[in-house]
């Protein structure tokens, strides 16, 4: 019989972009040196994992979790009690292999935990995970002896015989586990969706009903994907305990459950890269927007609103529809839109941003006087003009941001239509 | 006990509430039989289906699938034993193409179960199976197109492709034609009648012309019950038939042939 389905003797489009991936997080400490850089590259890595793991439930089983820090908080605590173990001498672990204790926490969790929350599907299961990440964040509090209490569980990486001539003490060296540990992580899970039970939990995500009417029962592909889930976020939680050496309760927290799932949807639930997007922006934002300022978290909120409201793909969305558009020439005649979108939004952001700026000056810092800095210019947190020019930029911006937002829909509609006429052309042809 | 008979219902019961819908219905039918389930609006059909495909658990009696008891089962466990069902209202997979749509009905039977041990791409025999279906409902050359993006009447075909995808011996149709026009409805009744060769057939119709075309027997059910069951021409001339179906569209089918 013929096979011309599978007609792919060297999928070469696949191992570039793999090779590239590899090469990415080979290379990139040597472009960004500093030790906070490698921190930070390091803290991506496992965001990606930590991500990536989330969106196979939300993304491809349309499970909302919002509970997913259970699983990497409690890998976290079960690798850093073997960490202490190993350097105790009561477990012999090499170093690098801690993580997977983080998995196979993660995993035995998922399996526990997985049991009664799978059972479940859309606002249930949402509910049940919301109440058993809270059920786990109380014990944290109630189990000091396993979970440290206030001060946390601390450990110390630097253990062992050199394992290759590593020791882990430098940070680099953690980065580049942590690095292997993205690669093969971001492998298997993408591998993952190329499996029957990754195409089944798709089905059940469109249609559990019809699922049920050709052989497969909805919960067990649910529950194991849950578990294999819980294993990779496990093992994210795991490099996290290598890379502070300290845990604290609140990696089992709902606000840790919660910027999963923020950045998750923020990089895309839809295609399987967009998880490793909201990872890296989780870290830019935790890391770097909150040394930029402190009204981060309000920032990151609007941020998220606008998602919702403009684009609920995420960004890889909007990175694949443009792609779209750009395969078949027009993605041209867009620039000056963008740019005029850009520019627009830009200015609602700076009157929005002095405004916010000088209403966290005055609740945090009002003893230092009611001069604000932003962006170069000094506002008066107290005078009348700074707020009214603060709100005129920001409803000026706003109207003209609107305007060329109903322009660019009207393009964006236009060559939609293009392209599926040239679609059908091409069809015909 | 043996049984000869594909499907067999025995005094079938379901209440919802007070309101007792099937009130004791009796079918036989023998392996290879295609049969069409009529009947007023109301009357229990879909419930039966439901009740046989497992989608509800009866209030008492016995179904039987190739003699063995599948009462209480659920869905899946009576898909697999060989029996598999399509939906009035389309029940496809919206977000997964044409291709993956019938992969997914056909990975089951094939034994993948729940593995992610192995890649969908090197299945071969689910792959050219999947890749046959898509041929014999005409949609090879939507292979690629997400499920939602299908006109009415493919998804029609795709619903009926991922019925018969799992290769069950016993396949229920419920209203396959609901909704197309005249033409669509011919096409598509010469394409049920191909992809159903050699399988159990039930369909639950409205169109007169539907059912005379494509039953070998006629199963008509009134207030929750099987009030005939035989051959189209037998069934025209049933008194009982007829006094339910008082100056009714059986009498037109019988007089025009269509509806």
């Amino acid at each position: 019989m013929k096979k011309y389905y599978e007609f792919k003797p060297l999928n070469l489009g696949r191992w570039v972009v793999w090779s590239l991936f590899a090469l990415v997080l080979a290379l990139i400490p040597l472009a960004f040196t500093s030790s906070l850089a490698v921190t930070i590259l390091s803290q991506m890595g496992i965001a990606i994992i930590a991500c990536l793991s989330y969106n196979m439930l939300l993304g491809q089983g349309g499970m909302l979790s919002f509970g997913h820090a259970v699983y990497t908080g409690l890998g976290s605590y079960l690798a850093i009690h073997a960490l202490n173990s190993v350097a105790d001498g009561s477990l012999p672990l090499p170093v690098a292999l801690v993580p997977l204790v983080g998995g196979v926490a993660g995993l035995g969790f998922a399996v526990l935990f997985g049991w009664v929350t799978t059972r479940k599907s859309g606002t249930t299961f949402a509910m049940i995970t919301l109440g058993l990440g809270e059920l786990v964040f109380a014990m944290s509090l109630m189990i000091p002896e396993f979970f440290g209490g206030e001060g946390g569980v601390s450990g110390n990486r630097v253990i062992g015989k050199p394992f290759l001539g590593l020791t882990f003490g430098p940070p680099l060296q953690v980065y580049y586990l942590i690095a292997v540990y993205t690669f093969v992580s971001v492998a298997g899970m993408y591998a993952f969706t190329r499996t029957p039970l990754g195409r089944m939990l798709n089905a059940v995500r469109d249609n559990p009903e019809r699922v049920e009417f050709v052989g497969y029962n909805t919960q067990r592909v649910r529950y194991n994907a849950f578990i294999i889930a819980g294993f990779f976020a496990g093992v994210a939680g795991g490099l996290g305990s290598l890379l502070f050496e300290i845990v604290t309760a609140e990696v089992v927290g709902a606000s840790r459950s919660g910027a999963y799932l923020l950045f998750t949807f923020l990089g895309g639930a839809t295609f399987f890269f967009g998880p490793i997007l909201g990872g890296i922006l989780m870290v830019i934002a935790f890391v770097l927007l909150s040394e930029f300022t402190k009204a981060w978290l309000l920032y990151l909120g609007l941020i998220f609103m606008f998602m919702v409201m403009y684009a609920p793909g995420g960004i890889a969305s909007l990175i694949m529809m443009n792609l779209r558009v750009a395969s078949f020439g027009k993605l041209r005649t867009l620039w000056v839109s963008y740019l005029a979108l850009a520019v627009t939004f830009l200015i609602v952001l700076l009157g929005a941003g002095a405004m916010i700026e000088m209403i966290y000056h005055l609740q945090m810092n009002a003893a230092m006087g009611d001069e604000v800095k932003f962006l170069g210019a000094t506002l008066h947190a107290h005078g009348l003009n700074s707020w009214f020019g603060s709100l005129f930029v920001m409803l000026t911006g706003f109207g003209l941001f609107e305007v060329t937002r109903r322009q660019f829909k009207l393009q964006w509609g236009e060559i939609q239509t293009e392209i599926e006429k040239e679609i059908k052309r091409r069809e015909t042809a | 006990m043996s049984s000869a008979y594909a499907l067999e219902l025995k005094d079938l019961r379901k209440s919802f509430g007070k309101t007792e819908i099937i009130r004791g219905a009796n079918l036989a039918v023998s392996a290879g039989e295609r049969v069409a389930i009529i009947g007023p609006n109301g009357a229990g059909k879909s419930t039966l289906f439901n009740l046989i495909s497992g989608r509800f658990a009866p209030t008492s009696g016995d179904v039987l699938l190739n003699g063995q008891r599948i009462n209480g089962m659920k869905p899946y466990e009576i898909n697999r034993l060989g029996l598999s069902r399509s939906f009035q209202i389309t029940n496809i997979f919206p977000k997964l193409s044409v291709f993956e749509n019938l992969r997914c009905g056909v990975l089951w039977s094939l034994g993948y179960k729940y593995t992610f041990l192995k890649f969908l791409a090197d299945l071969d025999d689910a792959n050219e199976r999947a890749e046959q279906l898509m041929e014999m409902i005409k949609l090879d050359k939507k292979r690629d197109v997400l499920g939602m993006n299908l006109t009415y009447a493919e998804q029609r075909a795709l619903e009926i492709g991922i019925t018969i995808a799992g290769g069950a011996g016993v396949i229920l149709l419920d209203e396959p034609t609901a909704g197309m026009s005249r033409s669509e409805t011919a096409r598509f009744i010469n394409l049920i009648k191909e992809v159903t060769v050699g399988k159990t057939l039930l369909t639950v119709e409205h169109d007169m012309g539907v059912v005379f075309g494509l039953a070998d027997k006629i199963a008509v059910v009134v207030y929750g019950e099987v009030i005939a069951f035989d051959t189209p021409d037998a069934v025209r001339a049933n008194a009982k038939v007829q006094e339910a179906y008082l100056g009714s569209s059986v009498a037109d089918a019988q007089a025009g042939g269509g509806h």
